[in-house]
């Protein structure tokens, strides 16, 4: 298969998981009990008569179900997500002007797990029973085990009692000036400890993948054939063994996207971080659906994209996938 | 009569089973996890038989911290309600959410991963698009909309768990009937006349049971942390005592008191601790491979 109609294909392919997520929210807001439009409105924003006969001309909701989910898709699709009335202004700019720092922080996070965990996981394979393994093992579980916010309460406690030098909240700090640069800066010191206690549990999980495949890996016939060929041992790590050994971990932090954007949710309620969690965490209380289905709609959209860029990356790393189908 | 006895031993010990079982009693982790599970289990259920305060009950102060009040030994939340008292009644809503949550994602997980590898083309295709479709949805996000526009009891907590986690569970079965659906022995039991169904369940399965069986100890603590981070954002079932539901009471207060949340989260990381050490046990008992390192 060529690289233009691959691409086409996976493209494609991407825009009907779009479509998908759509119909799933639709569904979603006539499967919920009571009127679509009390829905659309939200419990909370004590929509007038006028309000909801509106939603329900806009939305045409006194026409046949399919023609209703016609008129949403093609809405959506021009990139009307519908309006927030508890916040009074269109989902899609709600959601957009929040998207960054959510990315900001779910990409450091990434890249910190993926790093750290897989040079973790290579040490410990070395010696399974040496101090390194335990120690990694030790680590791993401690993090895997952990509930993400209350590690990263633990962190505030740490840090906000008895070594009081990371910031513990927001983004960034808006009595400082200094700058692009400063407020750069300034940004990084904010994201140390949410990325910290986001990553700490991904990079257990790859530390602990890496470690179980690497193992296997050591153990089967083509790398007691390079080392009867006498190989150098870093060589058959470094080369034979880590580039199979690192395709789980690769799959993995692709699939896993979604679940670290559902961490990121968390993690920015405790540290009080301006992204798509905490206005999920807001929109949830104010019982804001068209806000909490915009957010699900988007983020969804975030995990495709990152899907695409894992199918890119793994056939880069392994040949096998490009030949073969 | 006695030779026939001493040879069924002998077959007896050299079963699969049998070293795995002997494996594990040797993995210092399974049994650590298997005695941490039997203490969180005892805490939480007989607790109440030699602590008996009721969990709602404002017994002292808010906010004592630890050891100051004999009324309150780990202290008092914001409402001046007894934390050893939450610690002991909030166990088994946890624990219930995790197990039926857990049951529900390996059971989807495994059929659909087991039909989708065993017989690839369109059955393949068709599995996988919707795999695909439930793990491109942030699990926690479509959980909480699921929880917000349905009533929050721990039953509709613990399927809409079940309903976003099965994924991965999928995938990882998938991957494993992929990889063993073409090695010789499969062949051979094919090439013998075994049917699909006995294929499937009696040949692959076994085989790729060890990654599974972790996989499903696992899959019971992360439902458990799912269910605790739910509860943490308001979302778990407000008639039932949980630790997820003093954490979530307890986020506003934890710079005045850092023992509101940290005990709740204590336990929770010590039974999602306990399983995944299990987990680990049952790894080190299933892999030959490893056991011989």
């Amino acid at each position: 298969m060529t690289m233009t109609l691959l691409v086409a294909r996976r493209l494609l392919h991407a825009f009907l998981l779009i479509l998908a997520v759509l119909v799933l929210n639709f569904l979603l807001i006539h499967m919920a009990p009571g009127d679509p439009a009390d829905v659309i409105a939200g419990e909370m924003g004590g929509a007038t008569e006028e309000m909801l006969a509106d939603i329900r001309k806009t939305y045409g909701l006194d026409k046949p179900v399919y023609v209703q989910l016609g008129v949403y898709l093609s809405r959506a699709l021009q990139g009307d997500l519908g309006q927030s009335f508890f916040y009074n202004a269109p989902v899609l700019d709600l959601v957009v002007s929040r998207a960054g720092p959510t990315i900001l922080l779910v990409a450091t996070a990434l890249l910190f797990a993926i790093f750290v965990g897989t040079f973790l996981g290579v040490l410990a394979s070395h010696k399974p029973k040496g101090i390194v393994s335990g120690l990694v093992t030790l680590v791993s579980v401690i993090g895997y085990s952990a509930p993400i916010f209350w590690t990263g309460m633990m962190l505030v406690i740490l840090f906000a009692w008895i070594y009081p030098i990371f910031p513990i909240a927001n983004m960034y700090d808006i009595t400082k000036s200094g700058g692009f640069f400063g407020r750069v800066v300034d940004i990084l010191y904010h994201l140390v400890l949410p990325s910290l206690a986001l990553g700490i549990v991904y990079l257990a999980q790859y530390a602990r993948l890496t470690r179980a495949s690497m193992l296997e890996i050591l153990g089967s016939d083509y790398i007691r054939t390079a080392r009867a060929k006498g190989v150098a041992e870093v060589k058959v790590y470094g080369h034979h063994a880590l580039r199979n050994a690192v395709l789980p971990v690769v799959t993995i932090a692709g699939l896993q996207f979604g679940s670290i954007i559902s961490g990121a949710v968390l993690v920015e309620t405790v540290f009080s971080w301006p992204g798509l969690g905490t206005l999920a965490f807001d929109s949830i209380l104010a019982r804001d659906y068209p806000t909490i289905l915009g957010i699900l709609f988007f983020s969804s959209l975030l995990v495709i994209v990152a899907n695409l860029i894992t199918d890119f990356v793994y056939r880069l790393v392994d040949p096998r996938i490009r030949t073969g189908g | 009569m006695t030779t026939v006895e001493n040879s069924q031993d002998i077959i007896q010990s050299q079963s699969p089973w049998r070293e795995a079982i002997r494996a594990f009693r040797q993995s210092w982790a399974g049994m650590l996890g298997i005695i941490i599970l039997i203490a969180v289990i005892l805490f939480t259920f007989a607790g109440p038989l030699f602590y008996p305060v009721d969990p709602f009950e404002i017994v002292w102060a808010p906010l004592t911290p630890p050891g100051e009040s004999e009324r309150a030994p780990l202290g008092t939340d914001y409402l001046g309600r007894d934390i050893l008292a939450g610690l002991i009644n909030g166990g088994p809503a946890t624990l219930f959410v995790g197990l039926v949550a857990g049951i529900i994602t390996i059971t989807i997980g495994i059929l659909v991963g087991a039909f989708a590898g065993f017989y690839r083309g369109i059955v393949d295709e068709f599995l996988m698009r919707v795999t695909e479709f439930f793990q491109v949805l942030p699990a926690l996000l479509f959980a909480m909309v699921l929880v917000t526009l349905f009533t929050p009891t721990i039953y509709v907590v613990s399927l809409a768990i079940g309903i976003v986690s099965w994924p991965t569970t999928a995938r990882l079965t998938r991957a494993e009937f992929l990889r063993i659906r073409n090695l010789e022995y499969v062949n051979a039991a094919r090439s013998i006349g075994a049917r699909n169904r006995r294929i499937i369940w009696r040949v692959i399965l076994p085989n790729a049971l060890a990654p599974l069986i972790v996989a499903a100890t696992l899959t019971v603590g992360i439902a458990i942390l799912f269910e605790a981070g739910l509860s943490f954002l308001g979302l778990g079932d407000p008639n039932v005592f949980s630790w997820g539901l003093m954490i979530g009471s307890g986020r506003e207060y934890i710079l005045d008191g850092w023992w509101v949340v940290t005990f709740p989260g204590f336990m929770i990381f010590l039974t999602v601790l306990g399983f995944s050490l299990v987990g680990d046990g049952l790894n080190d008992a299933f892999n030959p491979k490893l056991r011989e390192r």
